[in-house]
C-alpha cells in the first residue's frame, strides 16, 4: 500500500507545528527555514496552506538530476542521495511545484521523502490538517462530504428492487 | 540551551551596530523575555529618565522557548519605559516575529538613542542593516510591511512596525507585527516613534536547539494533550476566541459600559463572539471567516474577520474588503460596550485602523469613552470635537475619532494624549478609568473584586494580563473564588502576579494557564534550558521579577498613592447584576497585599525581601 500525505487547507491555522517537527526531525533543530514542508499565509483571504512534495509517481526532479541523486525507494519516495547531491539545482528548477529547495548550508537540496513511512508533520499537526493516508483512498473523505450532501437531496420514491430498474 | 546567548545592541543615534553575549548570569536568576529585559533595562538606563527622549532604551526580548515547538512558543515582548504611564512597560505580542528573531540567532535588539532621521532596521541573520525610512514614513503599518518585503525581495520576513500613531506619539501607539499582532500597551510605539525606528524585519535560518530534545518532545507532547483536552483551551477559545467572554463577562455584571457608568451593556449579545460566528441580516455573510493561530500555538484564538462591504464604514474604500484581524473581547468591549456602540461592523472597521496605524485599541476605547462623558456633561463642546456629536452609543462619532487619532488631527490630537491628561485638561481627571495613566481592560472591579487590586498594583498601569484573576472568581481557574468579596484576594492576586511574570519570561502565551499550571510549564522549560527548573524555581523567579519592575517604579517616582483606583470604582455603587450596591473594597486589601509581598507599608520591598529574592 502506497501511503502520502492529504492537506486540507481549511483545517489549518497557520501555527506552523508541522515546519518544527519537519526541521526537528531532519535537521536536530527547531528551524523553519530549513523545513520541507512549507505554511503558506493568504492573508487577505483568510487562509493557511501547508504545502510539500507529493511524490509525484513519475518525476521532474528524479529525471532532472544528472548524476542520479535522486531515487524511488519501496514506498515510491523521491529520496536525495546527499552523497551523490552536488548542488547544481537543476532539480529545483525541474520541479513544477517548488517542493526541491536549495539549503545553502549544506551545499545540497532537501525535499520531503515522508520520513521513512512516519511523518513527522502528520503527527505535530493539531488540527487535522496533514493526515498520512492510503494513496489510493486519499480522495474518499472529500468524495463523502460532497456525497453527503447528494444525499441531503435525495428523496426515496419506493422500495429499492432490481425491478424498478426496469 | 533554549537562548541563542546573544543579543544585539544598536545605537541609533551613531547607527552603531554591535553584537555581545547574552549576560548567562542574569539569564539563570531572570529567565528571559520579560524578566531578562527588565533586569537590563534597570541596570542600563536612569528610571527617571523622559520615557520619549533619546536616555529611555526599548528592548526587544525573546524567551529561551520562543522558536522551539512547545505550544505558543513563539511570543516576544517591548520592554521600555512607557510613554503612557512613567511606569516600567512590558508589552507582549504573538504572531511570527518573536520566533524569526530566535532563528536569526539573537535572544533580544536592544535600541538606545535617538536616530537623526526616519529609519528602519533589517536582522538576516547576522547580517543587520539600517536602512532611510524616508519612503515609509508617514504611512501606514500594513504599507510598511508590504514595502519592506518588496524592497528586500523577502516575502517571508517578519515585520514588526509602528503606524502613523507611532510616528506622532499618540500615547497609547502600539507596535504591530504580522499586520495584526501587538505589542499594545502603555505607548510602546510612541518610544519607537521618538528614536525614528519605524521598523524592524526579520528573517533568519538559524535553528533553536534545546538542551534534552528527547525530553522536550515528551513534555511538549503531554503539554498539548493538556490544552487540547480543556474546555477552554480546546473549544472555547479556537470556537469564539477571547470573545467567548463577552456574554459571560456581561452576566457576571462585571462589563464595564459607558465609561464605567454601568456594568452591562444592553448591546453585548451584538458584538458577542455569537454574533460574529452567525451570518448578518444585510449580506447573509459571517463576520468571522476562521480563526488563526500565532507561530507554535495549538489553541489559535486570533480571529479573521471581514467587513461587510456594503457597511457605512467602508463602502467606498476597497482598500478594506479584504480579510483581516477581527475583534478579541478587549477591542470589542473597549470600541463597543464601553462606548456604547453596538454596531459589530464598525467595530471591526476600527480594529482595522487601529491594527493599520498603530492604535492599542484598549485605550483608545475607553479615551473616546472618557470623551464622551466629558461631552454629556457639557464639559467637551462640539466646537473642540471639529463637530463630531459625541454621543455615547455613537458609531459614526467612533470611527471619525479613529481616523482623526492616528494622523493627531485636529480633535485626534487631544485624543491622542490619553483618558487621563485629557480628562484633568477639562478638570475632571476623577473620569479617567485609568491607573498609573493607563485604562482599564474588560472587566469592572466592583464586579470582580480581586481584579482592582490586581489593577492597583499593575506595574505597567491598569492591566488584565499581570493578575487575571477572573480566571479563578469567574471562571473557576484552578480553583473557585467569590468574586464580590476582598477575603483571600491579596495572595491571589500575588499568586497570579507571580505566576504569570514567569510565564511571560518564558516565550509561552498567558492563555495556556487556562489550561497549565506552572507544573505543566515547569518541565518544558527544563528540558530546554541549563539548570534545573522546577515549578518552584519559576514562581520565585516570577516574584523577583515582580520586585525588580517594582523597584523600578519607585525608582522612577512612583509610590504608594500610585497603587489606586479612580474614585468611581471605590465610591459610587454598581447599580445593576449580582455586584449591585458593591464598590472595589481596594482599601481592605492593599495593606494585606503589602504585607504577604514582604513590602513596607509604603510600597517599598523591604531589604529582607531583597535578600530572600537575590536582587
Amino acid at each position: 500500500m502506497l501511503k502520502a500525505l492529504v492537506i486540507d487547507p481549511g483545517k489549518c491555522t497557520g501555527c506552523k507545528q508541522c515546519e518544527m517537527a519537519c526541521s526537528y526531525e531532519n535537521e536536530g533543530e527547531f528551524n523553519v527555514a530549513k523545513s520541507r514542508i512549507r505554511v503558506f499565509d493568504f492573508h487577505t483571504e483568510a487562509r493557511f496552506v501547508p504545502y510539500t512534495c507529493t511524490q509525484c509517481a513519475e518525476a521532474w526532479c528524479q529525471h532532472a538530476c544528472p548524476v542520479n541523486a535522486i531515487t524511488t525507494d519501496h514506498m515510491g519516495v523521491k529520496v536525495v542521495h546527499e552523497n551523490l547531491c552536488v548542488g547544481c539545482k537543476v532539480c529545483t528548477i525541474a520541479c513544477p511545484f517548488g517542493t526541491v529547495n536549495y539549503n545553502a548550508s549544506s551545499g545540497k537540496v532537501i525535499k520531503c521523502d515522508l520520513c521513512q513511512g512516519k511523518p513527522a508533520c502528520a503527527d505535530a499537526c493539531p488540527t487535522g490538517a496533514i493526515t498520512y493516508q492510503d494513496t489510493e483512498q486519499a480522495g474518499f473523505d472529500k468524495m463523502k462530504l460532497w456525497a453527503a450532501q447528494a444525499a441531503a437531496a435525495t428523496t426515496h420514491e419506493g422500495p429499492n428492487t432490481p425491478a424498478a430498474k426496469h | 540551551m533554549g537562548w541563542t546567548r546573544k543579543i544585539l545592541r544598536i545605537d541609533l543615534t551613531t547607527g552603531t551596530i554591535k553584537s555581545e553575549p547574552l549576560r548567562m548570569d542574569w539569564a539563570e536568576k531572570y529567565l528571559g523575555q520579560r524578566g531578562l529585559a527588565t533586569k537590563y533595562l534597570i541596570e542600563e538606563i536612569d528610571p527617571k529618565t523622559d520615557p520619549l527622549g533619546p536616555g529611555n532604551k526599548m528592548i526587544f526580548a525573546t524567551g529561551p522557548l520562543t522558536g522551539t515547538c512547545a505550544s505558543t512558543g513563539g511570543r516576544y515582548s517591548v520592554i521600555t519605559k512607557g510613554a503612557l504611564t512613567n511606569a516600567i512597560a512590558c508589552s507582549n505580542s504573538g504572531g511570527y516575529w518573536g520566533a524569526e528573531l530566535k532563528f536569526a540567532g539573537w535572544d533580544m535588539v536592544i535600541l538606545e538613542g535617538k536616530s537623526p532621521k526616519p529609519v528602519y532596521l533589517t536582522i538576516f541573520d547576522d547580517q543587520v542593516e539600517l536602512h532611510d525610512a524616508s519612503a515609509v514614513w508617514g504611512t501606514s503599518v500594513w504599507n510598511t510591511d508590504e514595502h519592506i518585503k518588496t524592497k528586500h525581495q523577502d516575502p517571508m520576513m517578519h515585520v514588526a512596525a509602528i503606524g502613523v500613531a507611532g510616528e506622532n506619539q499618540v500615547l497609547y501607539s502600539c507596535i504591530v507585527n504580522d499586520l495584526h499582532r501587538a505589542a499594545g500597551r502603555s505607548g510602546v510605539g510612541a518610544v519607537m516613534g521618538s528614536k525614528n525606528l519605524k521598523a524592524i524585519a526579520v528573517r533568519g535560518t538559524k535553528g533553536v536547539k534545546v538542551k534534552d530534545g528527547m525530553a522536550f518532545l515528551k513534555a511538549t507532547g503531554e503539554a498539548k494533550k493538556v490544552l487540547a483536552a480543556n474546555a477552554v483551551t480546546g473549544a472555547g477559545l479556537p470556537t469564539y476566541g477571547t470573545q467567548v467572554l463577552m456574554n459571560v463577562i456581561n452576566e457576571a455584571g462585571a462589563m464595564p459600559t459607558r465609561n464605567h457608568r454601568d456594568i452591562q451593556f444592553e448591546g453585548a449579545h451584538a458584538i458577542s463572539a455569537e454574533a460574529m460566528a452567525t451570518p448578518r441580516k444585510s449580506d447573509g455573510k459571517k463576520n468571522l471567516l476562521t480563526n488563526q493561530a500565532c507561530f507554535g500555538c495549538t489553541i489559535a484564538c486570533g480571529r479573521i474577520s471581514k467587513i461587510d462591504e456594503k457597511h457605512f464604514t467602508i463602502q467606498n474604500k476597497p482598500q478594506y474588503w479584504h480579510a483581516s484581524g477581527g475583534l478579541e473581547y478587549e477591542a470589542a468591549w473597549a470600541l463597543g460596550s464601553n462606548t456604547g456602540v453596538d454596531d459589530l461592523e464598525a467595530l471591526t472597521y476600527v480594529n482595522f485602523i487601529c491594527n493599520e496605524q498603530g492604535l492599542d485599541p484598549i485605550s483608545f476605547g475607553a479615551t473616546v469613552s472618557a470623551a464622551m462623558e466629558l461631552y454629556d456633561l457639557g464639559l467637551l463642546t462640539p466646537a473642540e470635537t471639529d463637530g463630531i456629536d459625541l454621543k455615547f452609543g455613537s458609531a459614526e462619532a467612533l470611527v471619525k475619532c479613529v481616523e482623526l487619532t492616528g494622523k493627531a488631527e485636529g480633535f485626534g490630537k487631544l485624543l491622542g494624549l490619553g483618558s487621563k491628561r485629557l480628562c484633568e485638561k477639562y478638570g475632571r481627571g476623577d473620569l479617567s478609568m485609568s491607573v498609573k495613566g493607563q485604562e482599564f481592560p474588560a472587566y469592572d472591579a466592583r464586579g470582580i473584586q480581586g481584579m482592582g487590586l490586581a489593577y492597583a498594583t499593575s506595574n505597567r498601569g491598569a492591566c488584565h494580563l499581570r493578575g487575571y484573576t477572573v480566571s479563578s472568581e469567574i471562571l473557576g481557574i484552578p480553583e473557585k473564588t467569590d468574586p464580590l468579596v476582598t477575603d483571600g484576594k491579596p495572595a491571589l492576586v500575588k499568586a497570579f502576579q507571580d505566576a504569570t511574570a514567569a510565564v511571560d519570561s518564558s516565550g509561552l502565551c498567558v492563555f495556556t494557564t487556562f489550561a497549565w499550571t506552572l507544573n505543566d510549564i515547569a518541565p518544558q522549560v527544563n528540558a530546554a534550558c541549563e539548570g534545573t527548573w522546577t515549578p518552584e524555581r519559576l514562581l520565585e523567579t516570577g516574584e523577583r521579577i515582580w520586585n525588580m519592575e517594582r523597584i523600578f517604579n519607585n525608582r522612577a517616582g512612583l509610590t504608594a498613592a500610585d497603587d489606586n483606583l479612580p474614585p468611581r470604582l471605590v465610591s459610587e455603587a454598581a447599580k445593576t447584576g449580582p455586584a449591585t450596591g458593591l464598590v472595589n473594597g481596594l482599601a481592605k486589601m492593599l495593606p494585606e497585599y503589602y504585607q504577604l509581598r514582604g513590602w513596607t507599608a509604603e510600597g517599598q520591598p523591604t531589604n529582607e525581601t531583597m535578600s530572600r529574592l537575590a536582587i
